[in-house]
C-alpha cells in the first residue's frame, strides 16, 4: 500500500492572497503621491527627514525584537508605514534628531511595549507626533521652509488653518493642490483623497470612517463655525490641516479603530465632533491628531456596544 | 428577479474548469471493498452479514442501528472477508465490513415502488440507506419526516455547489436533470402544501438554462439563480437566500418551513423509488493540480481512495495534500488508504499545501473575518477566547452559531487559523452545555 503520508490541517485548505505585508505595502503606495509632492515643495530636508523616520522605525523594531528574543517582523512593512506616516506629520525643516526620537517613541513606547503589531491602543505615528508636539512645541510648529524654489515661493510658514483662525483669507486652490505650508505629507487634499480612494477601491479600508469623519466635521463647522453657510470657510476646513491625511490614513488604522462596521460609523462621528471642537473652540488651529488619539482610547468601549448580532439570533431556541 | 444571496461570504478561486466539462464515467473497482458502518450522522449501522457470506450488488449488509442511522448496501458482488476496524476519511478507526470483489457485479433484485404514496416513499428512502450526500450525511428519511409536516412550504434542492473545484452535482444536472426533477417531485409528493425550489449559483448558467427549460411544465418547481458566493450552499445561507428566513444553530430547516436536499440526494431518492435501487454509488469529482486526468467518476461506495486516484490517471507530481471534499470545508487525509463512503463528494489533490506555506502572525484587526462571516460573528475575538479556553464566554457570545465554513481563515491576511480555533471552541462549548444539562 501507499505509505506516503500527506499534510493534514483543519479546513480551509486554501488561503486568500492578501497578507499583512501586501496590505501595508498598499497603504504605503497610496501615501507616496502626497509624500512626493511634499518632497518637491519642501526640499532636501523633507526628504532626509522622511528617510530618517522610516529607517529609525525599522531599526527600532528590529532592535527591540532582537533583544527581546522575539520573531523579527520588519518584513511585514508595518514599521516602515509607521515611519512614513510619522514623517508626513512632521514639519519639513525639523532638526534631524526629531524624527529619530519620534520613530523610537512610536515603535518602542507606543507599539512594542504593548505587544507589537495589533496590540497597540493608539496609532504609533500620531502618538509620537503628539509626544513631539508637547516636548518640542517650538520646533514642531515652525512650518517655515526653503524648498527647491519649485512650484511656489511663499516661505512664511503660516499654515492655512492658522491663517484662517487669525481671520485671514486663504487660497483654496493652493490648499486643494497642496502648495501651502504644513507638515510634509498633509498639504495636498487632492493627492490624499486619491490615495484614500485607491485604498477604498482595493478594499483595504472601508468608506465608513473617512466619510463619517469628514461629513460630521462639515456639519459641525456649518453649525458652530460662526460663519453660517460659507462655502469658502467650509472648504478651507476640509482641505486644511491634517484632515484628509487623518481621515483616510490615520483614523482608518486597523489596530486602533473599531473592528465592527457599526463601531466604525460611530468612531467617525466622534472624530468629526472632536476635531470640530478642538479646531473651533480650542487654542490650537489644528485638531485632527488629538482627536484621533483620544478616540483611539474609546475603541474598546465602542466595540463592546456594537458587537454584530449573530445570524438567526432571536429565532426559536431548543 | 434579482440574484438571491446572503450576508457575508467571499469568492475563492473556484477551479471548476479543471473538471466541469468531463462527463461522468463509471469506475469499476478491482480490489477489496471497505464499507464503514458509520457513513452518516447518528448511530452506526449493525452488520447483518458474517464472514464467508456471499453478497450481491445492492444487497443490504448492515442494518440501521437506530432511528437516526442508515442501512448500508454492498456495491459489488463477492465474499465477506472479515469485519474489522479500518481507518476512514475522518481519521478515526471505524468498524468496517470488508468484501472481496469478485468482479462479476452480480446484482440483487431491485423492486421499484409500485404505488408511491407517502409511506411507501419514506420506506423506500429508508431501505435504500439514503443520507445527505452534500457532505453531512444526515439520514434522509429522518429529514423527510418532520414533526409538523403541514408547516413545510418549501423543498429546496441545494444545487449551489459553492465549494471550489467540485463539479459532481453540476455534471448530474447536465447529464441526468430528469432524475433530479423526478426526485424532487417524489419529495413534493410527501408535502402537498410545498413548492419546490432548485437553487443554483449563477456561475453555472448552462445548468440554470437546462433546468429552467425542463421545469417549464412543472408548476410546483421553480429554478432560482443564486449569487455565486461561498458558502451559498451552506444550509442556513441557502434558506435565507431563497426564502428570506433566518434560522440559528439550535433550529433545523423545518423550523423555517423548509427541507433542504442536495442534488445527489434527490437523484438517490429517484433511484430508490422508481428503480428500487439502494444507495451504493455516487458521483465523485477527482481533481486538483496534482491529478493527471481530473474528472467526474461514478464511484462505488467502499472503493479505495488511492485506487480512485489511479483511475484518474494517477499523479503528475506527488501531492502535498489530499482532501476529501472541497478546499473550504473538506477533510485533509493523512493517507489515501481509506474507503470512499456515501458522503465522499470529491478527492482533491494539491501539489502545494497552502496552509503550511502560511505562518500565522499577529492579528492586525482588519475586520475581514467579521465582514465575511455568514453567521455574523467576530471570529478574531471568538478564536482568541477559544484559544484561551474560556468556553463559557465563547458560548455566551454565540460562538456555537459558527458553521465552520472556513471563510475567516481563508480571508485572514495574518494567516491566523481562526476556523480551527472556532471549531475547537464550538466542540468544547457544546460539550460544556451537555455537561451542564446532565
Amino acid at each position: 500500500m501507499n505509505e506516503q503520508f500527506y499534510n493534514v490541517s483543519a479546513n480551509p485548505h486554501v488561503r486568500d492572497k492578501a497578507t499583512t505585508h501586501s496590505i501595508m505595502l498598499d497603504v504605503i503606495i497610496a501615501l507616496l503621491p502626497a509624500t512626493f509632492l511634499g518632497w518637491w515643495n519642501f526640499g532636501w530636508k523633507a526628504i532626509i527627514n522622511t528617510i530618517i523616520c522610516v529607517a529609525t522605525c525599522i531599526i527600532a523594531e528590529y532592535a527591540w525584537q532582537h533583544f527581546m528574543h522575539k520573531k523579527i517582523t520588519i518584513m511585514d512593512c508595518s514599521a516602515a508605514l509607521t515611519g512614513l506616516l510619522l514623517a508626513m506629520n512632521l514639519p519639513p525643516e525639523v532638526p534631524f534628531f526629531i524624527p529619530v526620537i519620534g520613530g523610537i517613541f512610536a515603535i518602542i513606547v507606543v507599539k512594542q511595549i504593548f505587544g507589537g503589531l495589533g496590540q497597540n491602543f493608539m496609532n504609533p505615528a500620531l502618538g509620537a507626533r503628539c509626544f513631539l508636539l508637547i516636548s518640542y512645541a517650538g520646533l514642531m510648529t515652525n512650518f517655515s521652509y526653503k524648498g527647491f524654489g519649485g512650484s511656489f515661493d511663499a516661505t512664511t510658514g503660516a499654515t492655512p488653518l492658522a491663517a484662517l483662525k487669525a481671520g485671514e483669507t486663504v487660497n483654496l486652490r493652493a490648499m486643494f493642490f497642496g502648495n501651502t505650508a504644513g507638515t510634509i505629507g498633509e498639504t495636498s487634499a487632492l493627492l490624499l483623497i486619491l490615495g484614500g480612494l485607491y485604498l477604498i477601491a482595493r478594499k483595504i479600508i472601508s468608506w465608513r470612517i473617512p466619510v463619517c469623519y469628514i461629513g460630521t466635521l462639515a456639519v459641525f463647522v456649518l453649525l458652530f463655525g460662526g460663519h453660517g453657510f460659507d462655502v469658502n470657510y467650509l472648504a478651507a476646513h476640509m482641505f486644511g490641516g491634517g484632515l484628509m491625511l487623518g481621515a483616510f490614513f490615520m483614523a482608518t488604522d486597523y489596530v486602533t479603530s473599531p473592528i465592527t462596521p457599526k463601531g466604525q460609523i460611530i468612531f467617525g462621528i466622534i472624530l468629526g465632533i472632536l476635531t470640530g471642537l478642538f479646531r473651533i473652540f480650542g487654542g490650537s488651529s489644528e485638531g485632527v491628531s488629538y482627536a484621533i488619539i483620544f478616540s483611539n482610547l474609546l475603541v474598546p468601549l465602542i466595540e463592546r456596544y456594537t458587537t454584530p448580532v449573530a445570524f438567526g439570533k432571536g429565532g426559536k431556541k431548543e | 428577479m434579482g440574484l438571491l444571496t446572503f450576508r457575508g461570504g467571499l469568492h475563492p478561486y473556484d477551479g471548476k474548469e479543471l473538471s466541469k466539462d468531463r462527463p461522468i464515467t463509471e469506475y469499476l473497482p478491482k480490489g477489496e471493498m471497505v464499507f464503514p458502518l458509520s457513513q452518516h450522522i447518528g448511530a452506526p449501522a449493525v452488520a447483518c452479514v458474517k464472514k464467508g457470506d456471499r453478497v450481491l450488488v445492492g444487497q443490504k449488509i448492515a442494518e440501521a442501528g437506530g432511528f437516526v442511522s442508515a442501512n448500508i448496501h454492498s456495491s459489488v458482488s463477492g465474499k465477506v472477508k472479515k469485519i474489522e476496524q479500518r481507518m476512514t476519511v475522518s481519521g478515526n478507526k471505524v468498524n468496517c465490513i470488508i468484501v472481496e470483489n469478485d468482479g462479476l457485479y452480480e446484482q440483487a433484485e431491485f423492486t421499484p415502488v409500485e404505488n408511491p404514496d407517502r409511506d411507501a416513499i419514506i420506506n423506500a428512502v429508508k431501505e435504500a440507506g439514503i443520507v445527505g450526500l452534500g457532505g453531512a450525511g444526515f439520514p434522509t428519511h429522518v429529514k423527510l419526516t418532520p414533526k409538523e409536516p403541514e408547516k413545510i412550504d418549501r423543498i429546496i434542492i441545494n444545487a449551489a455547489e459553492c465549494e471550489p473545484y467540485i463539479t459532481a452535482d453540476y455534471r448530474c444536472m447536465m447529464e441526468i436533470p430528469d432524475q433530479l426533477i423526478s426526485g424532487l417531485n417524489l419529495i413534493l409528493a410527501l408535502f402537498p402544501e410545498a413548492k419546490g425550489v432548485i437553487g443554483i449559483e449563477d456561475n453555472k448558467p448552462e445548468a440554470i438554462a437546462k433546468l429552467t427549460e425542463l421545469c417549464k411544465t412543472e408548476d410546483r418547481i421553480e429554478v432560482a439563480a443564486l449569487k455565486t458566493k461561498y458558502p451559498q450552499g451552506a444550509e442556513r445561507s441557502l434558506i435565507f437566500a431563497v426564502t428570506g428566513r433566518a434560522i440559528n444553530a439550535s433550529m433545523i430547516p423545518a423550523d423555517a418551513g423548509c427541507i433542504v436536499d442536495n442534488v445527489a440526494t434527490a437523484i438517490a431518492i429517484h433511484e430508490a423509488v422508481t428503480l428500487g435501487k439502494p444507495l451504493y454509488e455516487r458521483v465523485v469529482t477527482v481533481t486538483g493540480d496534482a491529478v493527471v486526468n481530473p474528472g467526474n467518476y461514478k464511484v462505488k461506495a467502499g472503493t479505495n481512495a488511492a485506487e480512485l486516484a489511479e483511475a484518474a490517471g494517477g499523479f503528475k507530481v506527488q501531492p502535498e495534500k489530499v482532501i476529501s471534499g472541497g478546499p473550504m470545508m473538506g477533510m485533509a487525509l493523512s493517507t489515501l488508504d481509506v474507503p470512499c463512503g456515501k458522503t465522499f463528494s470529491s478527492l482533491l489533490c494539491f501539489t502545494k499545501d497552502e496552509v503550511r506555506a502560511c505562518e500565522p502572525s499577529n492579528c492586525i484587526r482588519c475586520g475581514r473575518c467579521i465582514e465575511v462571516c455568514p453567521a455574523g460573528l467576530m471570529p478574531t475575538k471568538l478564536s482568541e477566547i477559544a484559544d484561551r479556553g474560556d468556553f463559557e464566554l465563547f458560548d455566551q457570545l454565540d460562538g456555537c452559531e459558527c458553521v465552520e465554513c472556513g471563510c475567516c481563515s481563508y480571508i485572514c491576511p495574518a494567516k491566523r487559523r481562526l476556523t480551527q480555533s472556532m471549531k475547537t471552541g464550538r466542540r468544547e462549548a457544546l460539550a460544556l452545555r451537555r455537561r451542564k444539562k446532565a
